[in-house]
Protein backbone atom coordinates (compact mmCIF):
# COMPACT_ATOMS: atom_id res chain seq x y z
CA UNK A 1 0.00 0.00 0.00
CA UNK A 2 2.71 2.45 1.03
CA UNK A 3 4.86 1.46 -1.94
CA UNK A 4 1.93 1.93 -4.28
CA UNK A 5 1.19 5.33 -2.81
CA UNK A 6 4.80 6.50 -3.13
CA UNK A 7 4.94 5.25 -6.71
CA UNK A 8 1.76 7.15 -7.47
CA UNK A 9 3.26 10.22 -5.82
CA UNK A 10 6.45 9.89 -7.87
CA UNK A 11 4.43 9.63 -11.07
CA UNK A 12 2.31 12.66 -10.23
CA UNK A 13 5.34 14.75 -9.37
CA UNK A 14 7.00 13.72 -12.65
CA UNK A 15 3.91 14.98 -14.43
CA UNK A 16 3.88 18.24 -12.56
CA UNK A 17 7.57 18.88 -13.27
CA UNK A 18 7.22 17.93 -16.95
CA UNK A 19 4.19 20.15 -17.28
CA UNK A 20 5.85 23.15 -15.62
CA UNK A 21 8.92 22.80 -17.81
CA UNK A 22 6.82 22.50 -20.96
CA UNK A 23 4.95 25.64 -19.98
CA UNK A 24 8.24 27.50 -19.45
CA UNK A 25 9.46 26.37 -22.87
CA UNK A 26 6.25 27.33 -24.64
CA UNK A 27 5.46 30.51 -22.67
CA UNK A 28 7.43 32.92 -24.93
CA UNK A 29 5.65 31.60 -28.02
CA UNK A 30 2.18 31.90 -26.51
CA UNK A 31 3.02 35.41 -25.34
CA UNK A 32 4.27 36.26 -28.85
CA UNK A 33 1.10 35.03 -30.57
CA UNK A 34 -1.12 36.77 -28.04
CA UNK A 35 0.79 40.08 -28.30
CA UNK A 36 0.63 39.97 -32.10
CA UNK A 37 -3.18 40.33 -31.97
CA UNK A 38 -3.26 43.23 -29.49
CA UNK A 39 -3.37 46.99 -29.88
CA UNK A 40 -0.06 48.60 -28.92
CA UNK A 41 -1.23 49.89 -25.53
CA UNK A 42 -2.34 46.42 -24.34
CA UNK A 43 0.83 44.50 -25.22
CA UNK A 44 2.48 45.01 -21.85
CA UNK A 45 -0.68 45.11 -19.72
CA UNK A 46 -0.21 43.18 -16.47
CA UNK A 47 -1.59 40.71 -15.42
CA UNK A 48 -1.00 39.33 -18.92
CA UNK A 49 -4.10 39.28 -21.12
CA UNK A 50 -3.56 35.88 -22.68
CA UNK A 51 -6.69 36.34 -24.73
CA UNK A 52 -6.60 39.92 -26.08
CA UNK A 53 -9.37 42.13 -24.71
CA UNK A 54 -9.30 44.12 -27.92
CA UNK A 55 -8.67 41.78 -30.81
CA UNK A 56 -6.60 43.50 -33.50
CA UNK A 57 -5.74 41.21 -36.41
CA UNK A 58 -5.07 44.37 -38.44
CA UNK A 59 -1.48 44.15 -37.14
CA UNK A 60 -0.92 41.47 -39.72
CA UNK A 61 -2.43 43.42 -42.61
CA UNK A 62 -0.41 46.46 -41.56
CA UNK A 63 2.73 44.35 -41.66
CA UNK A 64 1.74 42.96 -45.02
CA UNK A 65 1.19 46.39 -46.59
CA UNK A 66 3.48 48.97 -44.94
CA UNK A 67 6.56 46.75 -44.89
CA UNK A 68 7.46 44.53 -47.86
CA UNK A 69 6.89 41.41 -45.77
CA UNK A 70 5.37 39.40 -48.67
CA UNK A 71 8.56 40.12 -50.59
CA UNK A 72 10.74 38.92 -47.70
CA UNK A 73 8.65 35.76 -47.67
CA UNK A 74 9.14 35.15 -51.37
CA UNK A 75 12.87 35.80 -51.06
CA UNK A 76 13.21 33.38 -48.17
CA UNK A 77 11.25 30.71 -50.02
CA UNK A 78 13.30 31.23 -53.18
CA UNK A 79 16.68 31.02 -51.44
CA UNK A 80 15.74 28.14 -49.12
CA UNK A 81 14.21 26.02 -51.89
CA UNK A 82 17.12 26.68 -54.25
CA UNK A 83 19.74 25.76 -51.65
CA UNK A 84 17.79 22.68 -50.60
CA UNK A 85 17.57 21.45 -54.19
CA UNK A 86 21.22 22.31 -54.77
CA UNK A 87 22.34 20.32 -51.75
CA UNK A 88 20.03 17.39 -52.47
CA UNK A 89 21.45 17.07 -55.98
CA UNK A 90 25.14 17.73 -55.39
CA UNK A 91 25.40 16.03 -51.99
CA UNK A 92 23.53 12.90 -53.00
CA UNK A 93 25.71 12.49 -56.11
CA UNK A 94 28.93 12.99 -54.16
CA UNK A 95 27.73 10.96 -51.17
CA UNK A 96 26.86 8.12 -53.56
CA UNK A 97 30.37 8.08 -55.01
CA UNK A 98 31.95 8.10 -51.54
CA UNK A 99 29.69 5.32 -50.33
CA UNK A 100 29.39 2.98 -53.28
CA UNK A 101 32.14 3.54 -55.83
CA UNK A 102 35.87 3.04 -55.56
CA UNK A 103 38.30 5.55 -56.99
CA UNK A 104 41.82 6.68 -56.23
CA UNK A 105 42.13 9.43 -53.64
CA UNK A 106 38.75 8.59 -52.11
CA UNK A 107 39.89 8.51 -48.49
CA UNK A 108 42.06 11.59 -48.77
CA UNK A 109 39.27 13.57 -50.37
CA UNK A 110 36.83 12.42 -47.73
CA UNK A 111 39.17 13.52 -44.96
CA UNK A 112 39.31 16.98 -46.54
CA UNK A 113 35.51 17.08 -46.48
CA UNK A 114 35.50 16.01 -42.84
CA UNK A 115 38.12 18.60 -41.95
CA UNK A 116 35.82 21.27 -43.37
CA UNK A 117 33.41 20.48 -40.52
CA UNK A 118 35.97 21.77 -38.09
CA UNK A 119 36.24 25.22 -39.62
CA UNK A 120 33.87 27.70 -38.00
CA UNK A 121 31.87 29.81 -40.47
CA UNK A 122 33.47 32.99 -39.18
CA UNK A 123 36.90 31.77 -40.26
CA UNK A 124 35.98 31.45 -43.94
CA UNK A 125 33.50 34.33 -43.85
CA UNK A 126 35.96 36.97 -45.06
CA UNK A 127 37.71 34.98 -47.84
CA UNK A 128 34.27 33.78 -48.99
CA UNK A 129 33.23 37.39 -49.27
CA UNK A 130 36.28 38.07 -51.46
CA UNK A 131 35.34 35.17 -53.75
CA UNK A 132 31.71 36.22 -54.00
CA UNK A 133 32.70 39.84 -54.63
CA UNK A 134 35.12 38.89 -57.38
CA UNK A 135 32.27 36.97 -59.02
CA UNK A 136 30.19 40.16 -58.85
CA UNK A 137 27.46 38.47 -56.82
CA UNK A 138 27.29 40.71 -53.74
CA UNK A 139 23.72 41.93 -53.08
CA UNK A 140 22.11 39.14 -55.08
CA UNK A 141 20.39 35.94 -54.05
CA UNK A 142 23.00 34.03 -56.01
CA UNK A 143 25.56 34.79 -53.31
CA UNK A 144 23.48 32.99 -50.68
CA UNK A 145 22.45 30.16 -53.00
CA UNK A 146 25.97 29.39 -54.18
CA UNK A 147 27.56 29.69 -50.74
CA UNK A 148 25.23 27.24 -49.09
CA UNK A 149 24.58 24.67 -51.83
CA UNK A 150 27.72 22.61 -51.29
CA UNK A 151 28.01 21.50 -47.71
CA UNK A 152 30.41 18.91 -46.37
CA UNK A 153 27.74 17.95 -43.87
CA UNK A 154 25.31 17.02 -46.64
CA UNK A 155 27.88 14.81 -48.37
CA UNK A 156 28.66 13.10 -45.07
CA UNK A 157 24.99 12.54 -44.26
CA UNK A 158 24.12 11.13 -47.70
CA UNK A 159 27.17 8.90 -47.62
CA UNK A 160 25.88 7.45 -44.34
CA UNK A 161 22.50 6.70 -45.86
CA UNK A 162 23.91 5.17 -49.05
CA UNK A 163 26.32 2.98 -47.12
CA UNK A 164 23.36 1.34 -45.41
CA UNK A 165 21.87 0.07 -48.68
CA UNK A 166 22.89 -3.42 -49.78
CA UNK A 167 25.67 -3.56 -52.37
CA UNK A 168 24.08 -6.61 -54.00
CA UNK A 169 21.35 -4.41 -55.45
CA UNK A 170 23.93 -2.44 -57.44
CA UNK A 171 25.75 -5.57 -58.53
CA UNK A 172 22.57 -7.19 -59.83
CA UNK A 173 21.69 -4.05 -61.79
CA UNK A 174 25.22 -3.83 -63.20
CA UNK A 175 24.93 -7.39 -64.49
CA UNK A 176 21.67 -6.38 -66.14
CA UNK A 177 23.64 -3.72 -67.98
CA UNK A 178 22.42 -0.59 -66.15
CA UNK A 179 24.64 2.47 -66.25
CA UNK A 180 25.90 3.72 -62.88
CA UNK A 181 23.73 6.81 -63.16
CA UNK A 182 20.74 4.60 -63.92
CA UNK A 183 21.42 2.54 -60.81
CA UNK A 184 21.76 5.72 -58.77
CA UNK A 185 18.63 7.40 -60.08
CA UNK A 186 16.29 4.44 -60.47
CA UNK A 187 17.30 2.00 -57.73
CA UNK A 188 19.35 3.54 -54.93
CA UNK A 189 17.88 7.05 -54.74
CA UNK A 190 14.29 5.80 -54.23
CA UNK A 191 15.58 3.63 -51.37
CA UNK A 192 17.33 6.62 -49.81
CA UNK A 193 14.17 8.74 -49.62
CA UNK A 194 14.29 9.00 -45.80
CA UNK A 195 17.86 10.26 -46.12
CA UNK A 196 16.85 12.82 -48.73
CA UNK A 197 13.96 13.97 -46.57
CA UNK A 198 16.24 14.27 -43.54
CA UNK A 199 18.85 16.30 -45.40
CA UNK A 200 16.23 18.38 -47.21
CA UNK A 201 14.47 19.42 -44.02
CA UNK A 202 17.71 20.11 -42.19
CA UNK A 203 18.99 22.32 -45.00
CA UNK A 204 15.67 24.08 -45.50
CA UNK A 205 15.40 24.92 -41.80
CA UNK A 206 18.96 26.15 -41.45
CA UNK A 207 18.80 28.34 -44.57
CA UNK A 208 15.37 29.65 -43.58
CA UNK A 209 16.74 30.67 -40.17
CA UNK A 210 20.13 31.90 -41.38
CA UNK A 211 20.96 35.44 -40.42
CA UNK A 212 24.68 36.13 -40.65
CA UNK A 213 25.23 35.37 -44.35
CA UNK A 214 22.24 37.46 -45.52
CA UNK A 215 23.44 40.24 -43.21
CA UNK A 216 26.78 40.28 -45.03
CA UNK A 217 25.57 39.87 -48.60
CA UNK A 218 22.14 41.48 -48.92
CA UNK A 219 21.71 45.26 -48.82
CA UNK A 220 18.71 46.04 -51.03
CA UNK A 221 15.44 46.01 -49.17
CA UNK A 222 13.75 44.12 -52.01
CA UNK A 223 16.22 41.24 -51.68
CA UNK A 224 16.03 40.75 -47.90
CA UNK A 225 15.10 37.37 -46.46
CA UNK A 226 12.77 37.01 -43.45
CA UNK A 227 15.36 37.03 -40.63
CA UNK A 228 16.90 40.20 -42.08
CA UNK A 229 13.49 41.75 -42.59
CA UNK A 230 12.50 40.89 -39.04
CA UNK A 231 15.74 42.34 -37.69
CA UNK A 232 15.21 45.62 -39.53
CA UNK A 233 11.57 45.70 -38.41
CA UNK A 234 12.86 45.27 -34.85
CA UNK A 235 15.27 48.15 -35.36
CA UNK A 236 12.84 50.56 -37.01
CA UNK A 237 9.60 49.98 -35.12
CA UNK A 238 11.13 49.48 -31.69
CA UNK A 239 8.08 50.60 -29.72
CA UNK A 240 5.49 48.81 -31.86
CA UNK A 241 5.97 45.46 -30.20
CA UNK A 242 2.69 44.09 -31.60
CA UNK A 243 4.01 44.49 -35.17
CA UNK A 244 7.35 42.88 -34.30
CA UNK A 245 5.54 39.94 -32.70
CA UNK A 246 3.32 39.54 -35.77
CA UNK A 247 6.47 39.48 -37.88
CA UNK A 248 8.01 36.84 -35.64
CA UNK A 249 4.84 34.72 -35.89
CA UNK A 250 4.87 34.97 -39.68
CA UNK A 251 8.54 34.02 -39.89
CA UNK A 252 7.96 30.93 -37.73
CA UNK A 253 4.87 29.52 -39.46
CA UNK A 254 6.59 27.58 -42.30
CA UNK A 255 9.19 26.03 -40.00
CA UNK A 256 6.57 25.06 -37.45
CA UNK A 257 4.48 23.48 -40.22
CA UNK A 258 7.46 21.51 -41.47
CA UNK A 259 8.21 20.43 -37.91
CA UNK A 260 4.67 19.29 -37.15
CA UNK A 261 4.22 17.29 -40.35
CA UNK A 262 7.71 15.88 -40.75
CA UNK A 263 8.86 15.67 -37.14
CA UNK A 264 10.44 12.25 -37.61
CA UNK A 265 12.82 13.42 -40.34
CA UNK A 266 13.44 16.69 -38.56
CA UNK A 267 14.64 14.90 -35.48
CA UNK A 268 16.69 12.26 -37.29
CA UNK A 269 18.54 14.97 -39.22
CA UNK A 270 19.58 16.63 -36.00
CA UNK A 271 20.60 13.50 -34.17
CA UNK A 272 22.48 11.67 -36.93
CA UNK A 273 25.99 10.92 -35.79
CA UNK A 274 25.26 11.39 -32.12
CA UNK A 275 24.68 7.78 -31.23
CA UNK A 276 26.71 4.96 -32.59
CA UNK A 277 25.12 2.14 -34.54
CA UNK B 1 34.59 -1.03 -72.08
CA UNK B 2 36.75 -2.39 -69.29
CA UNK B 3 38.13 -5.05 -71.64
CA UNK B 4 39.23 -2.31 -74.01
CA UNK B 5 41.10 -0.34 -71.36
CA UNK B 6 42.72 -3.49 -70.12
CA UNK B 7 43.94 -4.25 -73.62
CA UNK B 8 45.16 -0.71 -74.14
CA UNK B 9 47.22 -0.71 -70.97
CA UNK B 10 48.46 -4.24 -71.57
CA UNK B 11 50.00 -3.38 -74.92
CA UNK B 12 51.88 -0.41 -73.45
CA UNK B 13 55.45 -0.97 -72.32
CA UNK B 14 55.83 -0.83 -68.57
CA UNK B 15 58.96 0.98 -67.36
CA UNK B 16 57.72 1.10 -63.77
CA UNK B 17 54.98 -1.16 -62.52
CA UNK B 18 53.67 1.06 -59.74
CA UNK B 19 52.77 4.25 -61.58
CA UNK B 20 51.28 2.16 -64.35
CA UNK B 21 48.96 0.45 -61.96
CA UNK B 22 47.88 3.77 -60.54
CA UNK B 23 47.34 5.09 -64.04
CA UNK B 24 45.32 2.05 -64.96
CA UNK B 25 43.17 2.37 -61.87
CA UNK B 26 42.62 6.01 -62.67
CA UNK B 27 41.18 5.02 -66.00
CA UNK B 28 38.64 2.49 -64.83
CA UNK B 29 35.13 3.44 -65.86
CA UNK B 30 34.04 3.20 -62.24
CA UNK B 31 36.58 5.80 -61.13
CA UNK B 32 35.62 8.07 -63.99
CA UNK B 33 31.96 7.79 -63.06
CA UNK B 34 32.84 8.47 -59.44
CA UNK B 35 34.68 11.68 -60.32
CA UNK B 36 31.76 12.83 -62.44
CA UNK B 37 29.42 12.19 -59.52
CA UNK B 38 31.60 14.15 -57.12
CA UNK B 39 32.47 16.99 -59.47
CA UNK B 40 29.40 19.25 -59.06
CA UNK B 41 29.82 19.26 -55.31
CA UNK B 42 33.59 19.37 -55.39
CA UNK B 43 33.75 22.49 -57.57
CA UNK B 44 31.44 24.40 -55.25
CA UNK B 45 33.10 22.99 -52.16
CA UNK B 46 36.55 23.98 -53.41
CA UNK B 47 35.58 27.48 -54.53
CA UNK B 48 33.37 28.47 -51.60
CA UNK B 49 34.66 26.43 -48.67
CA UNK B 50 38.07 24.77 -49.06
CA UNK B 51 39.97 27.57 -50.83
CA UNK B 52 38.50 30.27 -48.55
CA UNK B 53 39.56 28.06 -45.64
CA UNK B 54 43.16 28.18 -46.84
CA UNK B 55 42.97 31.87 -47.74
CA UNK B 56 41.92 32.67 -44.17
CA UNK B 57 45.37 31.73 -42.89
CA UNK B 58 47.08 34.00 -45.40
CA UNK B 59 44.72 36.90 -44.77
CA UNK B 60 45.63 36.86 -41.09
CA UNK B 61 49.08 38.15 -42.09
CA UNK B 62 47.73 40.89 -44.34
CA UNK B 63 46.46 44.40 -44.07
CA UNK B 64 43.37 44.95 -46.16
CA UNK B 65 40.63 47.56 -46.02
CA UNK B 66 38.45 45.80 -48.57
CA UNK B 67 39.23 48.18 -51.46
CA UNK B 68 42.90 49.07 -51.78
CA UNK B 69 45.48 46.39 -52.60
CA UNK B 70 46.47 44.07 -49.76
CA UNK B 71 49.74 44.58 -47.91
CA UNK B 72 51.87 42.07 -46.10
CA UNK B 73 51.77 42.78 -42.40
CA UNK B 74 53.71 39.89 -40.90
CA UNK B 75 52.64 38.86 -37.42
CA UNK B 76 51.69 42.42 -36.47
CA UNK B 77 47.96 41.58 -36.55
CA UNK B 78 48.58 38.94 -33.93
CA UNK B 79 50.81 41.06 -31.70
CA UNK B 80 48.19 43.81 -31.89
CA UNK B 81 45.47 41.33 -30.91
CA UNK B 82 47.14 40.50 -27.63
CA UNK B 83 47.42 44.17 -26.70
CA UNK B 84 43.84 44.92 -27.71
CA UNK B 85 41.48 45.20 -24.75
CA UNK B 86 38.50 44.63 -27.09
CA UNK B 87 39.91 41.26 -28.02
CA UNK B 88 40.67 40.31 -24.42
CA UNK B 89 37.18 41.22 -23.27
CA UNK B 90 35.57 39.47 -26.25
CA UNK B 91 37.60 36.36 -25.56
CA UNK B 92 36.77 36.21 -21.88
CA UNK B 93 33.06 36.93 -22.53
CA UNK B 94 33.01 34.18 -25.16
CA UNK B 95 34.61 31.71 -22.77
CA UNK B 96 32.24 32.57 -19.93
CA UNK B 97 29.19 32.48 -22.19
CA UNK B 98 30.17 29.21 -23.88
CA UNK B 99 31.20 27.22 -20.83
CA UNK B 100 28.43 28.46 -18.56
CA UNK B 101 25.77 27.83 -21.22
CA UNK B 102 27.16 24.41 -22.05
CA UNK B 103 27.36 23.28 -18.43
CA UNK B 104 23.75 24.34 -17.87
CA UNK B 105 22.59 22.87 -21.18
CA UNK B 106 24.17 19.49 -20.46
CA UNK B 107 22.72 19.25 -16.96
CA UNK B 108 19.28 20.48 -18.06
CA UNK B 109 19.20 18.27 -21.16
CA UNK B 110 20.19 15.16 -19.24
CA UNK B 111 17.60 15.72 -16.52
CA UNK B 112 14.91 16.48 -19.11
CA UNK B 113 15.77 13.30 -20.99
CA UNK B 114 15.51 11.19 -17.83
CA UNK B 115 12.24 12.93 -17.00
CA UNK B 116 10.52 12.20 -20.32
CA UNK B 117 12.13 8.78 -20.83
CA UNK B 118 9.97 7.04 -18.22
CA UNK B 119 6.49 5.65 -18.59
CA UNK B 120 4.84 8.98 -19.02
CA UNK B 121 1.52 9.48 -20.77
CA UNK B 122 1.72 12.27 -23.32
CA UNK B 123 5.47 11.73 -23.69
CA UNK B 124 5.33 12.79 -27.33
CA UNK B 125 3.73 16.08 -26.37
CA UNK B 126 6.34 16.87 -23.72
CA UNK B 127 9.19 16.02 -26.04
CA UNK B 128 7.79 18.20 -28.82
CA UNK B 129 7.19 21.07 -26.40
CA UNK B 130 10.68 20.87 -24.94
CA UNK B 131 12.26 20.57 -28.39
CA UNK B 132 10.19 23.34 -29.94
CA UNK B 133 12.48 26.33 -29.17
CA UNK B 134 15.28 24.67 -31.06
CA UNK B 135 13.57 24.76 -34.47
CA UNK B 136 12.90 28.49 -34.37
CA UNK B 137 15.30 31.11 -35.66
CA UNK B 138 17.53 32.99 -33.24
CA UNK B 139 16.28 36.23 -34.77
CA UNK B 140 12.63 35.45 -33.98
CA UNK B 141 13.28 34.30 -30.43
CA UNK B 142 15.64 37.23 -29.87
CA UNK B 143 12.92 39.78 -30.62
CA UNK B 144 10.43 37.88 -28.47
CA UNK B 145 12.76 37.62 -25.47
CA UNK B 146 13.73 41.25 -25.88
CA UNK B 147 10.12 42.18 -25.27
CA UNK B 148 9.71 39.68 -22.43
CA UNK B 149 12.87 40.94 -20.72
CA UNK B 150 11.98 44.60 -21.14
CA UNK B 151 13.07 45.94 -17.73
CA UNK B 152 10.19 48.33 -17.09
CA UNK B 153 7.18 46.78 -18.83
CA UNK B 154 8.12 43.22 -19.78
CA UNK B 155 6.09 40.33 -18.34
CA UNK B 156 9.19 38.82 -16.71
CA UNK B 157 9.91 41.82 -14.50
CA UNK B 158 6.21 42.51 -13.89
CA UNK B 159 6.08 39.01 -12.47
CA UNK B 160 9.29 39.44 -10.45
CA UNK B 161 7.97 42.70 -8.96
CA UNK B 162 5.61 40.63 -6.85
CA UNK B 163 8.72 39.34 -5.02
CA UNK B 164 11.19 42.21 -5.18
CA UNK B 165 11.12 45.95 -5.74
CA UNK B 166 14.28 45.88 -7.83
CA UNK B 167 14.13 43.18 -10.49
CA UNK B 168 17.25 42.93 -12.68
CA UNK B 169 17.69 45.11 -15.74
CA UNK B 170 18.45 42.05 -17.89
CA UNK B 171 19.80 43.15 -21.27
CA UNK B 172 20.09 46.80 -20.26
CA UNK B 173 22.36 46.12 -17.30
CA UNK B 174 26.01 45.35 -17.84
CA UNK B 175 25.94 43.00 -14.83
CA UNK B 176 23.03 40.96 -16.17
CA UNK B 177 23.29 41.11 -19.97
CA UNK B 178 25.66 38.18 -20.43
CA UNK B 179 23.66 36.10 -17.97
CA UNK B 180 20.48 36.94 -19.90
CA UNK B 181 22.04 35.63 -23.11
CA UNK B 182 23.10 32.46 -21.29
CA UNK B 183 19.55 31.93 -20.00
CA UNK B 184 18.03 32.34 -23.45
CA UNK B 185 20.63 30.04 -24.97
CA UNK B 186 19.95 27.29 -22.42
CA UNK B 187 16.22 27.69 -23.01
CA UNK B 188 16.72 27.34 -26.76
CA UNK B 189 19.28 24.53 -26.87
CA UNK B 190 18.33 22.19 -23.99
CA UNK B 191 15.54 20.47 -25.95
CA UNK B 192 17.82 19.52 -28.81
CA UNK B 193 20.45 17.95 -26.58
CA UNK B 194 17.66 16.27 -24.61
CA UNK B 195 16.85 14.31 -27.78
CA UNK B 196 20.45 13.14 -28.04
CA UNK B 197 20.42 12.00 -24.42
CA UNK B 198 17.07 10.28 -24.99
CA UNK B 199 18.55 8.27 -27.83
CA UNK B 200 21.41 7.33 -25.51
CA UNK B 201 19.10 6.37 -22.64
CA UNK B 202 17.13 4.08 -24.90
CA UNK B 203 20.32 2.23 -25.67
CA UNK B 204 20.89 1.26 -22.02
CA UNK B 205 19.66 -2.27 -21.35
CA UNK B 206 17.19 -2.56 -18.49
CA UNK B 207 19.23 -5.51 -17.16
CA UNK B 208 21.77 -3.11 -15.71
CA UNK B 209 19.09 -1.38 -13.67
CA UNK B 210 17.67 -4.71 -12.51
CA UNK B 211 21.10 -5.87 -11.39
CA UNK B 212 21.66 -2.58 -9.56
CA UNK B 213 18.29 -2.86 -7.86
CA UNK B 214 19.06 -6.40 -6.70
CA UNK B 215 22.27 -5.04 -5.21
CA UNK B 216 20.11 -2.61 -3.29
CA UNK B 217 20.96 0.56 -5.22
CA UNK B 218 18.48 3.40 -4.84
CA UNK B 219 17.41 5.86 -7.54
CA UNK B 220 20.43 8.15 -7.10
CA UNK B 221 22.90 5.30 -6.85
CA UNK B 222 21.43 3.83 -10.06
CA UNK B 223 21.87 7.18 -11.76
CA UNK B 224 25.47 7.52 -10.60
CA UNK B 225 26.55 3.92 -11.26
CA UNK B 226 24.52 2.95 -14.32
CA UNK B 227 23.04 5.92 -16.19
CA UNK B 228 25.99 8.29 -15.97
CA UNK B 229 28.72 5.88 -17.12
CA UNK B 230 26.53 4.34 -19.81
CA UNK B 231 25.65 7.79 -21.14
CA UNK B 232 29.24 8.99 -21.17
CA UNK B 233 29.78 8.60 -24.96
CA UNK B 234 26.68 10.71 -25.66
CA UNK B 235 27.68 13.22 -23.00
CA UNK B 236 31.07 13.50 -24.63
CA UNK B 237 29.52 14.15 -28.04
CA UNK B 238 27.06 16.64 -26.59
CA UNK B 239 29.76 18.64 -24.79
CA UNK B 240 31.92 18.93 -27.90
CA UNK B 241 29.13 19.93 -30.28
CA UNK B 242 27.64 22.28 -27.71
CA UNK B 243 30.90 24.12 -27.06
CA UNK B 244 31.78 24.37 -30.73
CA UNK B 245 28.36 25.61 -31.73
CA UNK B 246 28.16 28.16 -28.93
CA UNK B 247 31.58 29.59 -29.72
CA UNK B 248 29.98 30.71 -32.97
CA UNK B 249 26.90 32.40 -31.50
CA UNK B 250 26.28 35.59 -33.40
CA UNK B 251 22.58 36.27 -33.93
CA UNK B 252 21.59 36.76 -30.30
CA UNK B 253 24.39 39.23 -29.63
CA UNK B 254 23.74 41.13 -32.85
CA UNK B 255 19.98 41.49 -32.32
CA UNK B 256 19.74 41.79 -28.55
CA UNK B 257 22.75 43.72 -27.30
CA UNK B 258 25.14 44.69 -30.09
CA UNK B 259 27.89 43.73 -27.66
CA UNK B 260 26.67 46.10 -24.95
CA UNK B 261 25.87 47.59 -22.54
CA UNK B 262 29.44 48.85 -22.60
CA UNK B 263 31.41 45.82 -23.73
CA UNK B 264 29.67 43.38 -21.42
CA UNK B 265 28.42 41.03 -24.15
CA UNK B 266 31.07 41.63 -26.80
CA UNK B 267 32.07 38.22 -28.15
CA UNK B 268 34.66 36.95 -30.60
CA UNK B 269 32.43 36.25 -33.59
CA UNK B 270 30.60 39.53 -33.13
CA UNK B 271 33.93 41.34 -32.94
CA UNK B 272 35.16 39.57 -36.08
CA UNK B 273 32.05 40.71 -37.94
CA UNK B 274 32.22 44.28 -36.64
CA UNK B 275 35.98 44.60 -37.29
CA UNK B 276 35.71 43.37 -40.87
CA UNK B 277 32.38 44.39 -42.35
CA UNK B 278 31.88 47.53 -40.27
CA UNK B 279 35.40 48.87 -39.69
CA UNK B 280 36.99 47.50 -42.86
CA UNK B 281 39.90 45.87 -41.01
CA UNK B 282 39.71 42.58 -42.88
CA UNK B 283 43.26 41.42 -42.13
CA UNK B 284 42.99 42.10 -38.43
CA UNK B 285 39.58 40.41 -38.25
CA UNK B 286 41.03 37.39 -40.09
CA UNK B 287 43.75 37.06 -37.47
CA UNK B 288 41.04 37.12 -34.82
CA UNK B 289 39.14 34.42 -36.75
CA UNK B 290 42.26 32.25 -36.86
CA UNK B 291 42.58 32.55 -33.09
CA UNK B 292 38.93 31.44 -32.82
CA UNK B 293 39.70 28.48 -35.04
CA UNK B 294 42.74 27.49 -32.98
CA UNK B 295 40.71 27.63 -29.77
CA UNK B 296 38.00 25.42 -31.25
CA UNK B 297 40.67 23.03 -32.48
CA UNK B 298 42.39 22.95 -29.09
CA UNK B 299 39.14 22.22 -27.25
CA UNK B 300 38.31 19.38 -29.61
CA UNK B 301 41.81 17.96 -29.22
CA UNK B 302 41.74 18.14 -25.43
CA UNK B 303 38.34 16.52 -25.31
CA UNK B 304 39.33 13.68 -27.59
CA UNK B 305 42.40 13.11 -25.46
CA UNK B 306 40.27 13.19 -22.34
CA UNK B 307 37.74 10.84 -23.87
CA UNK B 308 39.74 7.74 -23.01
CA UNK B 309 39.92 8.74 -19.38
CA UNK B 310 36.27 9.32 -18.68
CA UNK B 311 34.20 7.67 -21.39
CA UNK B 312 33.13 4.14 -20.48
CA UNK B 313 31.76 2.11 -23.33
Amino acid sequence: MGALLSRGLARTSTYVVALILSVVMIFPFVWMVSASFKPQEDVFAYPIQWIPKVFQPENYSELWTTIPFPLYYLNSIKVSVAVTLGQLITCSLAGYAFARLSFPGKNKLFIIYLAAFMIPYQVIMIPQYMVVRSLGLVDSHWSLILLESFSAYGVFLMRQFFTGISMELSEAARIDGSSEFGIFARIILPLAKPGLATLGIFVFASVWNDFQAPLIYIFSDKLKTLPLGLASLNGEFTSETQLIMAGAVLSLIPIVAVFLFLQRYFVSGLTVGAVKG
Amino acid sequence: MSAKTLQATATRADPAAKPKRAFQRFLTPEARTAYLFILPNLIGFAVFIAIPGLMAFVLGFMNWDGYNPMQWNGIRNYTRLFQDSNFRISLSNTLVYTFASCALVVVAAMLLAILVNGKLKGKAFFRAALFFPHITSFVAIAVVWQAIMNPTQGPLNMFLKTFTDHPPGWLTSSDWALFSLILITVWKMAGYYMLLFLAGLQGISSEYYEAARIDGAGVFRQFRSVTLPMLSPVTFFVIITCIISLFKSFDLVYIMTGGGPGRSTKMLVYDIYAMSFRNGEFGYASAEAIVLFLIVLLITYLQFKGEKRWVHY
